[in-house]
């Protein structure tokens, strides 16, 4: 009995065995199937993508081994499985299978009103949960016809708040990075500082995470007093902190050596693939949604797109790095320009009376109750809004028919799409490095699979 | 010195004071509680604060924690954090089968409870569906307080002994269930009582 | 949706161009589906952002122009320029009798993913396609969870949710 056929049988008695969805062994494919997974995106046979990637184009059955990485590992950043085929040590072939948190969020959300709509899509990418309950937020005011109309003051506490989620998310990245790579003192250093982004955000919007602070209209609530000298705080101590992870690990040789020249994807296969954020900005093309189709008010602000050049794992890792500083002089910026005002638009059929308005007036109980039990109406029709997350481009796609709840709501996450790309940095590197590829991507299983 | 000095003197008559007694039993578990190794099964959002909370400003390296094992074979406590879809079932019992005697699992958050949020068709409406669980920590995520709160009533548990009885009479897991602690409040851990 | 009543519709390729909220919509029909996208790749539409698709059983009744035929399926792909920094959202009526479409994967390799979330969610196949399996669902699965007609799969439970 081949090991192959024995793993067959003891993965069906368990019940994982993925069949089709599994990666096959090369006698069993099409020649068009080896393709996709090969060199599908250069158009190219598999003979002239092994010579690029300096691999044998038709190892020997004997010689190859198909292993499977997952879904429970420490370094697969969530429920990813990764069943790869090596030579050696050799990455020939890599097939990621998802699916494992697959939590039906988008049918869930046809049932949820559009209030109730942010807890739901909060969850996908829990990591970046503002810039989640952002997008479904916009796209559900531009339904209404509400998009120009939303409060200054709501839309600079969206503009803050999301930037400080994508200070938190980078943080993360660079601990488990980190502890990926193997410095795993960069797991307690990262969450060090992450700690204190969460907690301005506990301060604000009451949960550490997944907050459904950003609702259609505006925000949920006012930002308390002495934010700003919270946010100054935190401005204050990142610099030196990030000076340290410099010379801990960038200049250090062992995590250039680890990174340079790993997972290496050009421009062309970027785009071909759809992948957006850091891994497309690595490959040396400019495109961030805040500069390029700005939304809200990124279009007055001044930073700087970081972009890498050689489209490899460092770049990544140096992008994510840089964009922290970004960000932090992105919201020193917002810091002066908050307005006074309202934080939510003062329309009585999307937003909730303040509670002690419902003691005085029967009007305000009633649109109260409405809102909170049936749920604002939202007039028919279909809109797809995108904002920069983390990640890269996450968009909401919803299409309503005229009730409270959404007809079909669909999330373009990340995430989804960046993962094709695994397969093609992975190809021709190491074992070790498909770990530190996996890192370099950085994605969120929770909105891969939603 | 004196302890030195007494034993030169008389022998192994002068040694007094220095001998602890008691049942091995009580030492068994005593140091299984205080050096129980978790199992990585940190699935969604409840795996970052799981992660949280071995980070250091919560620190469960102070309960003999700070280890998750990645290989089920040297693990004790499965902590089952975040939510369990249709796939992943048969991936998390075949880790339960794997983990070796005692073990323990700490269901984490409200999706692996009960199913959370999400009761729908893709996830298992509560972990205690596949595995028998026995601390049940509630929270959408539990805030690393709550997280260590289960975590310390379980091993107040296993301590006295609590837990092996409650699973020999139950049959399945310990059924604790434990109340939430919100974050920003100072309170300290209350454990169990005996 | 609202469409803008002008006097002559715009056409582009020989499809039906409209607006949603602002947002430019072409509604292109299954038969030249491949070819209208090849144009648009040629006209600079260098990313596809996004593919998904929307049953309209139970609202059957969805305001389209007049020259399109509503179907029960609708396929919809969402487009970017980046050198035009523009967007484009391409609409396909697929009907319940032939639940299959002609794949993207060879302009846009991106879309393998998408139209095998398609496929598990739907139904809906894609000609063309190099791996069409089930990608969320377990492989065994029954059913095609995001079709109206397969229920959300609830437990009773003891309390009744707001929306139910």
């Amino acid at each position: 009995m081949t090991p192959r056929e024995s793993d067959t049988i003891i993965s069906a008695a368990a019940g994982t065995n993925e069949g089709n969805q599994e990666l096959r062994s090369r006698s069993e494919l099409t020649a068009k199937e080896v393709m996709r997974e090969v060199g599908a995106v250069l158009r190219m046979s598999e003979a002239d993508a092994a010579l690029l990637a300096e691999v044998e184009a038709d190892p020997g059955e004997d010689q190859t081994m198909i292993i499977n990485m997952g879904p429970q590992h420490p370094s697969t950043h969530g429920v990813l499985r990764l069943m790869l085929e090596l030579k050696g040590e050799t990455v020939l072939r890599c097939k990621p299978i998802i699916g494992y948190l697959h939590t039906g969020m988008e049918k869930t959300g046809e049932s949820l009103t559009f209030m109730q709509g942010g807890t739901n899509v909060t969850r996908m990418d829990y990591l970046s949960p503002l810039n989640n309950e952002l997008v479904f937020s916009m796209a559900t005011e531009k339904l209404l016809g509400i998009d120009g109309d939303i409060p200054e003051r709501a839309v600079w506490i969206r503009m803050l708040l999301s930037e400080l989620n994508r200070m938190s998310s980078h943080l993360l990245f660079m601990a488990s990075n980190g502890m990926d790579i193997g410095a795993v003192s960069m797991m307690l250093y990262g969450w060090r500082e992450r700690e204190v982004v969460l907690r301005f955000f506990q301060k604000v919007t009451g949960l550490r995470m997944n907050h459904n602070f950003i609702r259609p209209g505006g925000v949920a609530a006012d930002l308390p007093a002495g934010w700003r000298d919270d946010v100054m705080s935190i401005l204050d101590m990142l610099p030196d902190r990030l000076g340290e992870y410099d010379v801990l690990m960038t200049n250090q040789p062992i995590w250039r050596e680890r990174l340079q020249g790993v997972g290496v994807i050009t421009q062309a296969e970027a785009i071909a693939l759809g992948a957006t954020g850091p891994i497309l900005r690595s490959t040396g093309l400019a495109w961030d949604l805040r500069r390029d189709m700005p939304y809200m008010h990124y279009d007055e602000l001044e930073f700087d797109v970081i972009v890498g050049s050689y489209g490899d794992a460092f770049d990544r890792y140096a992008i994510r790095l840089n964009e922290i500083r970004e960000s932090m002089r992105i919201v020193r910026q917002i810091l002066d320009r908050v307005p006074s005002g309202d934080f939510r638009i003062q329309d009585k059929k999307v937003t909730p009376p303040p509670r002690a308005r419902i003691d005085e007036s029967m009007e305000a109980l009633i649109h109260h109750f409405k809102i909170f039990t049936e749920g604002f109406k939202v007039p028919e029709g279909e809109v797809y809004v995108a904002i920069e997350s983390p990640r890269g481009e996450v968009g909401c796609y919803i299409a309503s028919d005229g009730s409270p709840t959404p007809y079909r709501m669909h999330v373009r996450a990340p995430s989804f799409v960046n993962v094709q790309a695994l397969p093609h940095m992975m190809r021709g590197g190491l074992v070790a490095d498909a770990v530190a590829v996996i890192s370099s991507v950085d994605p969120v299983l929770g909105e891969v699979d939603r | 010195m004196g302890v030195v000095r007494n034993v030169l003197d008389d022998g192994l008559e002068g040694l007094d004071h220095n001998f602890l007694t008691g049942r091995i039993e009580d030492l068994v578990k005593w140091s299984r509680s205080r050096s129980s190794w978790g199992a990585t099964f940190g699935l969604a959002c409840c795996a970052i604060e799981m992660m949280g909370t071995g980070a250091p400003h919560y620190d469960l390296a102070r309960f003999g924690m700070e280890v998750f094992r990645a290989s089920p074979r040297q693990a004790d406590i499965m902590i089952v954090a975040g939510r369990v879809s249709q796939k992943m079932a048969p991936v998390l019992r075949q880790v339960y089968d794997q983990m070796m005697e005692p073990k323990w699992v700490i269901s984490m958050g409200v999706c692996a409870s009960s199913g959370g949020m999400f009761n729908n068709y893709a996830i298992v409406q509560g972990v205690d569906q596949v595995v028998p669980v026995d601390v049940y920590a509630p929270g959408c995520p539990p805030t690393p307080e709550t997280l260590i709160h289960a975590i310390e009533t379980l091993h107040q548990l296993i301590e006295d002994g609590e837990i092996m009885r409650r699973r020999a009479t139950s049959g399945a897991g310990a059924n604790v269930h434990i109340q939430e602690i919100p974050a920003g409040i100072t309170t300290p851990v209350i454990l169990g009582s005996r | 949706m609202t469409i803008e009543e002008t006097t002559t519709p715009v056409i582009l390729h020989g499809c039906l161009l409209g607006d949603s909220r602002g947002q430019t919509v072409l509604f292109v029909p299954k038969s030249s589906y491949m070819s209208t996208m090849k144009k648009l790749v040629d006209d600079g539409y260098e990313m596809c952002v996004d593919l998904t698709a929307v049953d309209f059983l139970t609202h059957a009744s969805r305001t389209l122009p007049d020259t399109v035929s509503p179907e029960r399926f609708e396929i919809v792909v969402n487009l970017l320029s980046l050198s035009k920094r523009e967007r484009l959202r391409v609409r396909v009526q697929v009907s319940e009798s032939d639940p299959s479409i002609d794949s993207l994967f060879d302009l846009y390799p991106g879309t393998e993913a998408m139209e095998r979330e398609v496929f598990d969610m739907f139904g809906i196949s894609f000609a063309g396609h190099p791996d069409l399996t089930r990608i969320l669902m377990p492989e065994d699965w029954q059913g095609h969870p995001l079709r109206k007609d397969f229920a959300q799969g609830r437990i009773p439970v003891q309390f009744k949710g707001a929306a139910s």
